[in-house]
């Protein structure tokens, strides 16, 4: 009983959703009517990514009220979230990963890692930026992003 | 047989098709209040199932016929289903046939569609799912039997028109001890059958943890859609049943419009409250191990024997 007067004590925590963003939905994203199953693969991020992409789906940013969604599988998913530099071990399971989503599907890179290897940049176990392995439909700057930025990068996707 | 019997099994057809999405969005939106989210709304499972119906099916290399073939007969056996249970009438042209053993077996069909599709798409996850799914329903399948033999015996029959329409006739069937000790089974069963929390989680990531979910994992497109449809028409049709079973007011008994629509209206009302508490059980639960799970359905396969027992001795026949 405690947690349901703790319920009710906390109300809402989710924040009132900010402005639709402005930007133009990539052109594979124009189909998916408001819903985007989200798989996240992780080519050799620090983590610092993980941790945000988390906050974002948490109850504060709650991305799911804009129609996004995690899922297990990339059968089921619409967006790849790919974080980190490329490393040697994971472009070819982040190909793979890509390959296996049913078309319309969306890439999007997370991180300055993602965009141009950012901190690894020339590192010997770095292949490349994820651009460079997958093509790349959208990408989103920080180290880490905001959880908001990258709440407004799945909103463009969903476009809600 | 009369216009109202046929548009009584067409309505219960239409209403679960329809309305089981709008169920998955109601009871994930009921859980995302309490957890203090906003929500993404009541109509997301029908965004998500019109985005899959749009995309490519991938039809992965090495599955063969029970691969494709599962998400239709998934659907299909749950809407033959939603078609014989009493969810709004008891008197339809198909209400002879809606015998319990008939239902259940219907049931373990779409169950066992899906299973072999996990083991047919050959990945560890899909056969370890599969494996599970078996366990749980050989367990869940005698529950929901011998719990509705309970209500059969007073009844005299198994056929479930006529267990629903003696119960309206005699309330204190309901109130009796072997009403409440089948109404606490078949609860137990019907959150293990369509893989709710204590059981199954239908929102987890870790493929471990997995029974429902890793068994689909290699779906996509309109299949993936189908699968789903058919998961939340099971959860659907079934908690229609629990609300037939053990709250039948409102349910039409006669072939007439009025009563008809007061059967739509009360049995919308009794879903959607059945589902806001299981959501919002589910937010106080954990999931149990899964060695747990053979206890806990055991645990219900017992309250179900002693109701069937004091259903036979309490009755004074």
């Amino acid at each position: 009983m405690s947690l349901l007067r703790k319920i009710r004590d906390t109300g809402r925590v989710a924040e009132p959703a900010p402005p639709r963003p402005q930007a133009a939905p990539p052109p594979a994203a124009r189909d998916l009517g408001g819903s985007a199953q989200v798989r996240c693969v992780d080519a050799g991020s620090c983590n610092g990514c993980e941790i945000e992409i988390a906050a974002a789906f948490g109850p504060v940013y709650d991305a799911e009220r804009y129609g996004a969604r995690m899922v297990a599988s990339p059968r089921h998913a619409d967006v790849a979230l790919v974080t980190g530099p490329v490393t040697r071990n994971m472009a070819e399971p982040l190909r793979r990963t890509t390959a296996a989503m049913p078309e319309p599907r969306v890439v999007v890179a997370v991180g300055d890692c993602a965009v141009n290897c950012g901190e690894f940049a020339g590192a010997y176990g770095v292949e490349g930026a994820v651009g460079d392995v997958v093509p790349v439909d959208l990408e989103v700057r920080g180290c880490p992003p905001r959880p908001e930025e990258i709440v407004a990068a799945l909103r463009t996707v969903t476009g809600r | 047989m009369s216009g109202t019997g046929l548009t009584a099994v067409a309505a219960q057809i239409v209403v679960v098709i329809s309305g089981a999405p709008l169920l998955a969005g109601w009871m994930r939106q009921v859980r995302a209040r309490m957890e203090g989210r906003a929500g993404a709304g009541v109509l997301q499972p029908w965004r998500d199932t019109r985005k899959l119906l749009r995309k490519e099916p991938i039809t992965p290399i090495g599955t063969g016929p029970a691969f494709r073939t599962a998400p239709a007969l998934l659907v299909a056996t749950t809407a033959v289903v939603a078609a014989l249970v009493p969810l709004l009438s008891t008197t339809t042209p198909v209400s002879a046939h809606a015998d319990l053993i008939l239902v259940v077996a219907l049931l373990a069909l779409g169950t066992v569609a899906l299973a072999l599709a996990g083991l047919d798409s050959g990945t560890a996850f899909g056969g370890m799912g599969a494996s599970r799914e078996m366990t749980v329903a050989a367990l869940v399948e005698p529950t929901i039997l011998v719990a509705v033999f309970a209500f059969s015996i007073p009844a005299g029959s198994t056929n479930l028109a006529a267990i629903v329409a003696g119960a309206v006739r005699e309330p204190s069937r309901l109130a009796s001890p072997a009403g409440l000790l089948a109404t606490a089974a078949l609860a137990v069963a019907v959150l293990a059958e369509t893989g709710r929390i204590p059981v199954d989680n239908p929102a987890t990531h870790l493929e471990l943890t997995m029974v429902h979910e890793a068994m689909v994992l290699e779906y996509s497109g309109p299949d993936l859609a189908l699968v789903e449809l058919g998961a939340q028409m099971r959860l659907t049709v079934l908690l229609g049943l629990l609300a037939s079973l053990f709250a039948p007011w409102g349910i039409a008994t006669d072939a007439s419009w009025p009563a008809l629509a007061v059967a739509l209206a009360a049995f919308v009302v009794k879903v959607a409250v059945l589902g806001a508490v299981l959501a919002a059980a589910e937010v106080f639960w954990a999931k149990v191990r899964l060695f747990r799970v053979p206890e806990l359905l055991a645990g219900s396969f017992l309250l179900a024997l002693l109701a069937v027992t004091s259903s036979y001795f309490l009755s004074g026949e």
